[in-house]
């Protein structure tokens, strides 16, 4: 059996400009950022990320990487807005499909199964279908002939996510309440490179926790990271909460100088920065 | 207990929206509407499910009772089984809503939200929305991004519209809904204290206003009492609304 394991920056090497990215966790929940901070050290840039947008969108967006963006939402949850997704999106700094939570949920389902899209009757109605004109309706082929938008097969060329706890095989563990939708991630990605606090044996993985924690299975799977305090500082229950100060730091400092204290080096240099506080 | 204050008054109007609401999903967002569905869930729907604001639905006191990520939460809402009260940034008087982003949605003058579920919640289950500071910023002819979509617009698709209900809109002034004719929103009660000239003046188009306004209704003496001492009695909620 193949030991995947990798570190953040060679996952983030076999990743290419133009690329469509998905990004797991939810808003500023379990966000796989060790990820994202190496993504940020590297010259890959004119991504279409795909993503429940956090701090993961506001700082790809800050350092000019995105050239579209596919969201519901962009927060920080504690800090309702994401500061540096609303300056670059006053700005006109990148495309957008906005489409609503279980638009995109179900475009993900659509990708993992293979499908080019699937019908939802969420956005009918809304300015959903006027901001993304290309979107297309689909009318039931039974005696109900409900028309509904037809979601489109969100497939992603890499996804990024961090779980709790992974083996080198490339299955991967959560622990907290919430497993996001990381998995469907995964399935509709064809590579994904899945972090995690701490890489353990396998027959760990089931020691003290049930087999439904087993989120991510190793057939979709490419490449696993140890990284501890990796989605810092967005939560990862039960490992840690969202380090709230930093966070407000991150959102109340201008990006050149928080990118110039925090992101200059490697993700030691910023986990000891972190360490060190302001 | 006396001197009734209009944030509670607000409290009452956002609970009543869950009345007899049933085995359901309340789904507040904000402070005010929270305090609302944890009164109606001491008083008069005893059944509704609330949750932790995370993946828990938990009971009045945390004990938790069944679990709700989010990919469970989106089923749930399009099973209908639900209430949500969200908040909104512009509404118009059709009750569609925006929290997506004012001015041009190409390049927008402010970056909000995102639409967020509100497309999904509109046309599969029960809408309410709580506005901590009725202005005309708010309160509009024409919302810049339709979000939580409205009566006129649902109205283009019948099907959608069998799920579709804005029950009402509860604002720091008054409490309104849509039951006029045209479905347009219609003053239902005003706050104590508040008259509706005020209502009309803050208000950016306008409102069907009925020939008798009745006041919001006075909370119980035990409803006061849970409030107070009870659901909020660090008293956050004065931090919502002024008075």
């Amino acid at each position: 059996m193949s030991d995947k394991t990798m570190t953040a920056d060679e996952a983030v090497s076999r990743l290419a400009s133009g690329m469509t990215l998905g990004i797991g966790g939810w808003g500023s929940r379990r966000k796989p950022m060790a990820l994202v901070r190496a993504l940020l050290r590297s010259e890959i840039t004119d991504l279409t990320v795909v993503a429940y947008g956090g701090p993961d969108i506001g700082m790809l967006a800050a350092a000019g990487r995105i050239r579209k963006l596919v969201a519901a939402f962009v927060t920080l949850d504690s800090v309702p807005l994401e500061p540096h997704f609303r300056a670059a999106r006053e700005r006109g700094a990148f495309e957008l499909m906005e489409v609503d939570e279980a638009m995109f949920m179900w475009g993900l389902r659509a990708a993992a199964n293979r499908l080019p899209f699937l019908p939802v009757r969420a956005g009918i109605g809304s300015d959903v279908m006027r901001v993304n004109p290309a979107l297309r309706t689909v009318t039931s082929p039974y005696d109900d002939g409900e028309t509904f938008a037809a979601m489109p097969a969100l497939r992603l060329d890499a996804a990024f996510v961090h779980v709790n706890r992974a083996d080198r095989l490339g299955n991967g563990q959560y622990l907290g309440p919430d497993p996001y939708f990381d998995d469907l991630f995964c399935e509709a990605a064809d590579t994904a490179y899945v972090s995690c606090e701490r890489l353990v044996d396998t027959a760990e993985l089931t020691k003290d926790a049930p087999p439904q924690t087993l989120l991510v299975g190793r057939h979709v799977v490419t490449g696993v990271i140890e990284a501890p305090n990796g989605a810092h500082f967005t939560s990862c229950a039960p490992d840690y909460g969202r380090d709230e100060a930093f966070q407000k730091r991150y959102a109340t400092t201008p990006w050149p100088q928080f990118a110039a204290r925090y992101l200059s080096g490697d993700e030691g240099a910023y986990q000891s920065a972190v360490r060190e506080g302001s | 207990m006396s001197g009734v204050t209009r944030t509670e008054y607000c409290v009452i109007a956002c609970a009543e929206a869950w009345r007899g609401a049933g085995e359901i999903l309340a789904s507040p967002m904000g402070l005010i509407p929270s305090l609302g569905a944890r009164l109606a869930r001491w008083t008069f729907s005893p059944d509704l499910l609330l949750t932790d604001g995370e993946a828990m639905l938990v009971g009045l006191d945390g004990t938790p009772e069944g679990w709700l990520p989010y990919r469970r939460h989106l089923a749930l809402v399009t099973g209908g089984r639900r209430h949500v009260m969200m908040g909104a940034s512009q509404l118009d008087r059709h009750g569609n809503q925006n929290i997506s982003c004012v001015g041009d949605w190409e390049r927008p003058r402010r970056q909000l939200l995102g639409v967020r579920g509100a497309p999904v919640n509109t046309v599969n289950h029960a809408t309410s929305y709580w506005v901590p500071k009725h202005s005309r910023r708010v309160f509009v002819e024409k919302v810049d991004m339709v979000c939580g979509v409205g009566y006129d617009r649902v109205a283009e698709h019948p099907a959608a519209a069998r799920f579709h209900r804005i029950a009402r809109v509860v604002s720091d002034l008054g409490v309104f809904d849509f039951a006029t004719p045209d479905r347009s929103m219609r003053l239902a009660s005003l706050h104590p204290g508040v008259t509706v000239e005020q209502v009309g003046e803050a208000t950016g188009f306008g409102l069907a206003v009925p020939d008798e306004v009745p006041y919001t209704r006075e909370p119980t003496e035990a409803e006061l009492r849970l409030i107070r001492e009870v659901i909020d009695p660090e008293n956050t909620r004065a931090r919502e609304v002024r008075g």
